[in-house]
């Protein structure tokens, strides 16, 4: 006899409302079916109200926890239609906001995951050194989580000599930090047996399902956007971070390794930040043309299609985020498994709803 | 009674517990409204706990925009929790529908789908601009003394307490 069980939307577990079908028999999960809708707003049809720069402010707001990264995305795409050239100052500063939102993103989801195999301790600490970077982000840009520093054309904000020798005062803390809490995560008991083993993906599956970022990274496959070498990461020397073994413990390997890439990119950066402008004057853009560009998000590979028609409204803004991609491999490593593991198991694809649904 | 009526009051006020729901937000604002549970801003140490159960809470935090699928579920949550309850919407989605205003699958801010008590601004609201906006409601839940529920409750706490009183084991045997 099988049981059908609802998780979510409202789930103690999750910030928020993903809701899965779960067919039981006996504690063992045989089938999952999502149910999407609760996060919809329609943005991408709110191109047809705002011009060609307010929707950066739109796309912003896709997500709040990878915001800068939806938003250069965009600036690139616009940018790309138009021709225009980035002075090289704005590709690094940029970048280096991007990866302190990487930074942010995995901090919050690793105490995430300490929170749903209940390890309360472990979400605490994550967490207070996550505020170390949101301080970065308040100091630099002025607000927390959605820091509205791209524009098409550049960035509006700079950093100052001073502001630089802070940031990397603070990630050098920040690395001190991530080395206390690192044997907790390695070696500990009660991390190990919620996740080693639990939720395994292979290789094959991992690629047939088209997952993406840490989940695709996870399964053994050396896959990263960034090294297509977009914005900076050109300038940046940087091997994607892999691990083999396609279970929930791998793909939270691969995100607490990205920390440590995290903060070397940004110090890399920081070595080699070029002076000069931080924008160039973009008048009344009215792109005409059709563009896909692609990136890496904390949550795997994100594409933006933009489609302009000559006027000061686009077409069409296109958004595949991470989670959407990676919604199918998690569908395929749930079932075998017993409800008790479900939190955690979909917490390792590190969900994005907002993302996903738009 | 009327310790009891006086003790319910002043421990929902001094020790208020919250559920957050999440309608169509972003995630800026939830993710502000769990640092405000982390060691920087630790609303714990003045009581304030976050729950999964409406049943249990006290005050509602609604962060973003109402859609037409969510309406149902925050109306659902809202139903379930107890008098006497305090809504707070976090964020300007929260409070009028934001910059997703104009979208075609928004309804508005959460005021159109249940009472509002408390509106915290921001895009996302800052931690403390939240936990400024749960003392505020509390205030509110303060005016709202002696409804039905308190009452009840109170009457069943008298009545533990003379069942105890009045149990013949507890008499004293001379």
């Amino acid at each position: 006899m099988s049981t059908i069980i609802p998780f979510g939307p409202q789930h103690p577990v999750l910030p928020e409302p993903l809701h899965l079908k779960i067919t039981l028999k006996d504690e063992i999960v045989t089938e999952a079916i999502p149910m999407l809708g609760y996060v919809h707003r329609g943005l991408e049809t709110l191109v047809s109200l705002k011009d060609v720069d307010q929707m950066v402010q739109v796309v912003e707001r896709v997500c709040g926890i990878c915001s800068c990264i939806h938003a250069h995305t965009y600036c690139m795409c616009v940018e790309g239609i138009l021709g225009i050239e980035v002075p090289q100052r704005a590709e690094f500063l940029r970048i280096i906001w991007s990866e302190l939102h990487r930074m942010h993103s995995h901090l919050l989801w690793l105490g995430l995951l300490a929170d749903a195999f209940g390890m309360e301790s472990l979400f605490m600490h994550c967490w207070r050194i996550r505020e170390r970077v949101m301080d970065v982000m308040e100091a630099t840009a002025g607000n927390r989580v959605i820091i509205s520093v791209n524009k098409v054309g550049g960035v509006r904000r700079d950093l100052s000599a001073d502001q630089i020798r802070w940031i990397r005062q603070v990630i050098d803390e920040l690395e001190a930090e991530l080395d206390k809490i690192k044997p907790v995560l390695t070696n500990d008991y009660t991390v190990k047996k919620r996740t080693v083993g639990v939720g395994v993906l292979t290789k094959e599956q991992a690629y047939e399902l088209g997952a993406v970022g840490p989940v695709l990274r996870g399964s053994g496959v050396a896959q990263d956007a960034r090294m297509t070498g977009y914005g900076a990461y050109k300038y940046v020397d940087f091997e994607p971070v892999v691990e083999t073994d396609g279970d929930s413990w791998a793909r939270t390997m691969v995100r607490f390794r990205e920390l440590y890439q995290a903060i070397d990119i940004v110090r890399q950066l920081i070595n080699k930040l070029p002076d000069g402008e931080i924008s160039v004057k973009v008048k009344a853009a009215k792109p005409e043309g059709e563009i896909v560009c692609r990136s890496e998000q904390p949550r795997g590979e994100l594409m933006y299609y933009v489609k302009g028609n000559g006027s000061k409204f686009l077409e069409r803004v296109r958004i595949r985020t991470p989670t959407f991609a990676n919604v199918p491999p998690l569908l395929a490593m749930l079932p075998g498994i017993e409800m008790a593991d479900v939190p955690v198991v979909a917490l390792s694809i590190d969900p994005c709803i907002s993302c996903t649904e738009r | 009674m009327g310790f009891f009526k006086n003790l319910v009051e002043t421990s929902r006020v001094k020790s208020p517990w919250i559920v957050h729901f999440d309608c169509g937000s972003c995630n800026g604002c939830d993710i502000e409204v769990l640092a405000c549970l982390t060691p920087l801003y630790d609303v714990e140490r003045f009581g304030i706990l976050n729950i999964g159960n409406p049943k249990h809470a006290d005050i509602l935090i609604v962060s973003g925009t109402v859609n037409y699928r969510n309406a149902k579920a925050l109306r659902n949550v809202y139903d379930q929790m107890p008098e006497p309850r305090a809504v707070i919407a976090i964020g300007a989605c929260g409070t009028s529908g934001g910059i997703f205003r104009d979208a075609y699958n928004v309804v508005g801010g959460v005021d159109k789908v249940i009472p509002v008590d408390v509106y915290v601004p921001g895009c996302p609201a800052k931690p403390e601009a939240i936990i400024d906006g749960v003392v505020l409601a509390l205030a509110k839940l303060k005016e709202r003394r002696s409804t039905k529920d308190t009452d009840a409750l109170a009457e069943e706490l008298h009545k533990a307490r003379e069942f105890y009183a009045n149990r013949e084991d507890r008499k004293v045997v001379e």
